[in-house]
């Protein structure tokens, strides 16, 4: 690992200078909200965000993606063949990551890159993609990266790190992904101890602002049925309107649906998200919806991201800690909150009669 | 605000300890400002949790279809409008309910003060009679309340319950010379294709994750067409062709049942004015049939009857 720095005021042609190696995406500001895009021009590029609304989960996972493209035309020789959708799988520069998103690529990779399975869409935009991240001198009250195994200059999943300084940028140059990124933009200085020190004060100082912790100790040696029956669900789903909000900003929610849609006798297989708490998710084609009531849709986010991810992939929990979920449900369901109700669940034969109710005390933070 | 928190909480445990209900809807506090949560609670030693301040933006009424047993809720202006509405169409009843009427003073909108702070967070929230003042790191921002209102309540007409049992407050001034349909008319001005370019742009960021449609109070169908699957009535890509009939058939299934409660542009994680498309029904509702959707019991909503004198020139 090596650092650089980049002036600020050169900033934007730092990143003109990558596109001709590069297809470059970075956060750009739209009213009051900041959103991963691809852009032409580094100028549009706005690093003062807290954090983007929407996750850059599309960018590997788009909402809709067109997988296959097929005719129903008997008189042509290839009808009903399945046919790949060609893509730009071309280098691609995502700058502006925070460590937190950049950490969900991890946990999704669990998901779409195994020694058993290798979902090539997922896993070409990855080996596309140099991934940029930008540490949070400012972090969100809602952000609780600390307490899920992360931290706002993390620097798991990225290429490159950038500390902003003030007048300039340190970057870090992590892999040999980002070390390709700088030699493609050729005129960029290594940074002197004095910057490098700074940014180490600044990184130690950003973690002391993360104020918002959730323990999570316990969730991994819970008993599954335990948590499952617990009566604080009731309390917990009351509100929620099974909305797909949390599941669609969540950086790690990672189900998908993938349908076949015809125009004419030309159609296309597309891979759309989909969200556990709709009811249609679970319908068999029988009728029978086993989670058909909004308590068992609501509880099985939380168990899902909480318990058994916890206990299938030994990797801590599904959930990087970004805040999104909390700041976006329109009737306040608070993760933390529930994390919270399940750590604190006593063993079965020692439960309380009204656990929820005692457990159910707003934290200081 | 805080009287009204008091007041809702001395009603709620007198109705549980008399057993006048078997729970009481209200909201909480939220864990984040400027949002309170929907909750409901069955003991009077629950009734601490219930708050009441500028953010509790959501219309209760949604939580009531087909609920069993007698219940209390409390309920704004547009919340007790979606009762009526409720009861008008057999999804509650008005002798299992206890409506605890809030007269409404607006309720804030987040994202309208978010936006006055070029996105700034907002960490604390707290209210004047005429001012909400927003903290956070490095500002203080004092705002009028009327600048920070969501849209429909600064257009609001009915600001008090029309059905309740009992009212927690005296009743509020009715807000008056309100053209309640500028934006709507400047809409109709539109030529058809400047129109339809104008509702495209309106919903190109929508993410289908339909807030807009499980905060409603209206939406309560055991199916809606959005989820039928046998066969499937509409794609689930975010194809513009599929979000836009989502939206326009949402918003005709509203026609003369909406209240403009604004939990919908609450609800929307992407901003979007869904109310455009309700405001124009319920402009011609009115016009057509001369009637605004929860205000009686007596009549019955336009949609649903037939009459031979039934305006028809617009077929």
């Amino acid at each position: 690992m090596h650092e650089v720095e980049i002036k600020k005021e050169r900033f934007a042609n730092f990143l003109n200078s990558l596109t001709d190696s590069y297809r470059l995406y970075g956060p750009v500001r739209q009213g009051e909200f900041v959103d991963f895009m691809q852009i032409e021009d580094g100028s549009r590029i706005d690093l003062s965000f807290q954090n983007t609304r929407l996750s850059p989960k599309s960018l590997f996972l788009p909402q809709s993606e067109r997988m296959f493209e097929y005719s129903l035309d008997p008189a042509r020789d290839d009808a009903h063949i399945l046919k790949e959708v060609p893509r730009d799988y071309s280098p691609r520069a995502v700058i502006g990551v925070r460590p937190c998103d950049a950490k969900a690529f991890k946990l999704l990779d669990v998901n779409f890159d195994t020694q058993e399975y290798r979902d090539p869409w997922w896993v070409r935009a990855r080996e596309a993609t140099t991934l940029v991240g930008l540490g949070c001198t400012t972090p969100c009250s809602t952000c609780f990266c600390t307490s899920v195994g992360g931290g706002p200059f993390d620097e798991e999943g990225l290429d490159v790190l950038l500390v902003d300084i003030g007048e300039a940028f340190l970057a870090k140059v992590l892999t040999e992904k980002g070390e390709n990124l700088f030699e493609a933009a050729k005129t960029i200085e290594p940074a002197d101890e004095d910057l490098v020190q700074k940014a180490l004060a600044i990184e130690q100082e950003a973690a002391s602002k993360i104020v918002s912790r959730v323990d999570t100790s316990r969730l991994g040696e819970l008993d599954t049925l335990a948590l499952y029956e617990a009566d604080f669900w009731e309390e917990v789903h009351f509100a929620c309107i099974n909305c797909g909000v949390c599941t669609y900003v969540c950086p790690t929610c990672w189900c998908f649906d993938i349908q076949d849609e015809t125009h004419g006798r030309a159609g296309d297989r597309i891979r759309n998200w989909d969200s556990c708490m709709f009811p249609l998710f679970t319908l068999h084609a029988s009728g029978h919806n086993p989670r058909g009531e909004k308590l068992q849709r609501v509880r099985q986010r939380f168990m899902h991201k909480l318990k058994y991810y916890v206990d299938k992939y030994k990797n801590g929990v599904a959930c990087v800690g970004c805040g999104r979920c909390v700041q976006y449900c329109p009737v306040n369901i608070d993760i933390r909150q529930v994390c919270r109700l399940m750590n604190a669940i006593a063993p079965p034969d020692r439960r309380p009669m009204h656990a929820c109710n005692i457990a159910w005390v707003r934290s200081p933070s | 605000m805080l009287k009204y928190t008091s007041k809702i909480r001395e009603t709620a445990r007198r109705l549980l300890t008399e057993h006048r209900v078997d729970a009481v809807i209200g909201f909480r506090k939220g864990t984040v400002p400027m949002i309170c949560q929907p909750v409901l609670i069955t003991t009077p030693q629950e009734v601490d949790t219930l708050y009441w301040d500028s953010f509790c933006g959501v219309n209760l009424a949604n939580y009531l279809p087909k609920r069993q047993g007698p219940i209390a809720v409390v309920a704004k202006g547009c919340d007790a409008r979606n009762i009526v509405v409720h009861m008008l169409e057999n999804q509650i009843k008005r002798d299992q309910l206890f409506i605890i009427g809030i007269p409404c003073k607006g309720m804030g909108d987040r994202r309208k003060i978010t936006r006055a702070l070029n996105g700034q967070e907002v960490l604390e929230v707290t209210e004047y009679a005429d001012r909400i003042v927003a903290k956070g790191k490095g500002f203080e921002t004092p705002f009028d309340r009327a600048d920070v209102f969501q849209d429909n309540c600064a257009i609001c007409i009915h600001r008090n319950p029309v059905i309740y049992d009992e009212l927690i407050g005296e009743p509020v001034p009715e807000q008056d010379g309100i053209d309640r349909y500028a934006d709507v008319q400047k809409i109709e001005a539109m030529g058809a294709d400047e129109r339809w370019k104008y509702f495209q742009d309106l919903v190109a960021p929508c993410i289908r994750c339909y807030a807009c449609r499980d905060i409603c109070p209206l939406c309560y169908c055991p199916t809606c067409f959005v989820d039928e699957s046998r066969p499937q009535w509409l794609g689930k890509s975010i194809d513009p062709t599929d979000t836009m009939t989502f939206h326009l058939l949402r918003a005709f299934h509203c026609a003369g049942r909406c209240t403009d409660c604004g939990a919908c542009e609450q609800a929307c994680p992407m901003g979007i004015r869904v109310r455009q498309f309700t405001r124009k029904l319920e402009k011609d509702v009115l016009e057509l049939y001369a009637y605004e959707a929860g205000m009686t019991m007596e009549a019955r909503p336009p949609l649903d009857v037939y009459r031979p004198d039934d305006p028809g020139d617009f077929i």
